[in-house]
């Protein structure tokens, strides 16, 4: 039988460590993805997906299930993200999405960019990569609230009620927050959607 | 439903999370405005797009580092756990405040019994004492009375001799 988030932190509390291992199996791939994507830098996004982890350990012993652990976990990610994005030390050590000599590859990381020349489907890669890097750039570009209320409703699915109380705001300001995002994703990603809507 | 109501619910009818009753009215609401028909397949296709960003996968060495900072941690004990020390030592701080009252109660040194412990003997001492006070050898040699004149002993002896 699977264990529920809360059985599992439960059982931490309670001192077992490979209960630990089973929640940091479950959730390190969303927040390294989430974290990275408020961040923009793989390096910074791991930190502070670690220091996630060690803040949920160290906060075992008063852990009381009152909300949903994934509330709690991207909680103290987005507190963390949104610290760190506006800590202009970090800014100095990001890595821009536009630098003329990256692209990125199929699992996020940037390297540099070695295309055969004779590669068959290089104009397809090339169209797919540009592609990507505009969805992206139009995400970077979403005032940071925005963007982590993108992140959280779009990839981690999370409810309203969740995210709202992530981000420490009403329900309705949360709808209103994610209608203006999308307003400008979609000015951003204009030439994208009007081909994707037939319009184009 | 105005278009400005549509606002609060468009994305939730873009992803399917509103109830059934609020889907209903907001196609109800899209069946008669264009401009908010438009704005859903725009959402939507947005929706798709953010679709297409890949997922990537933690370091193989992230796991190892967060056991690492873990282990790193302070073992936190109660002030309760910290009662809870160990029947050794329970046992030999037992044997300690045993052997500290064996040496306290039994092995205390006697106390000499001095003369002035019993009240009688202490006022006997003190009588004895007094002699001292009356000691003519002593109070002679006590050198402020040296420096003293000499008593007038001629004329003491003249004026008893005119009373009789």
């Amino acid at each position: 039988m699977v264990r529920t988030d809360v059985q599992l932190m439960l059982d931490v509390k309670a001192g077992d460590e490979a209960s630990f291992a089973l929640l940091l199996q479950r959730y390190r791939t969303p927040l390294v993805n989430f974290l990275y994507r408020m961040v923009r830098n793989r390096e910074q996004a791991e930190d502070l997906a670690q220091e996630v982890f060690l803040r949920v350990y160290r906060a075992r012993e008063d852990y009381v299930p009152s909300a949903k652990f994934t509330t709690w976990l991207f909680r103290i990610a987005t507190n963390l993200a949104l610290n760190s994005v506006r800590d202009t030390r970090y800014q100095k050590l990001e890595v821009s999405i536009d630098a003329p000599v990256t692209i990125d590859a199929e699992d996020g990381d940037e390297k540099p960019l070695d295309v055969p020349e004779k590669h068959p489907n290089i104009e397809q890669h090339l169209v797919e990569d540009a592609r990507k890097k505009m969805i992206r750039h139009a995400i970077e570009k979403l005032p940071e609230k925005q963007r982590a209320a993108v992140l959280l409703h779009k990839y981690e699915e999370l409810d309203y009620a969740e995210i709202a109380k992530i981000l420490n705001c009403s329900e309705s300001a949360l709808k209103s927050l994610l209608f203006r995002a999308y307003e400008s994703l979609r000015v951003e990603l204009a030439p994208l959607v009007a081909r994707a809507s037939g319009r184009a | 439903m105005s278009c400005e109501r549509m606002e609060s619910r468009i994305l939730g009818y873009v992803d399917g999370r509103l109830k059934e009753s609020e889907r209903k009215e907001v196609e109800k609401h899209l069946a008669s405005c264009a401009p908010c028909r438009l704005r859903v397949e725009e959402f939507r296709a947005v929706s798709e797009l953010l679709d297409e960003l890949p997922v990537i996968e933690p370091s193989p060495e992230f796991d190892v580092r967060v056991h690492a900072l873990v282990a790193a941690e302070p073992v936190k004990q109660s002030w309760w756990a910290w009662m809870r020390v160990s029947p050794r030592v329970v046992f030999a701080a037992a044997m300690l405040l045993l052997a500290m009252l064996w040496f306290g109660f039994y092995q205390r040194p006697q106390t000499p019994q001095l003369p002035w412990s019993n009240p009688v003997e202490a006022d006997a001492q003190m009588m004895k004492d007094l002699g001292v006070l009356e000691d003519n050898d002593l109070l002679s040699n006590f050198e402020p009375l040296k420096e003293l004149p000499p008593p007038v002993q001629a004329e003491e002896d003249s004026e008893t001799q005119q009373q009789m």
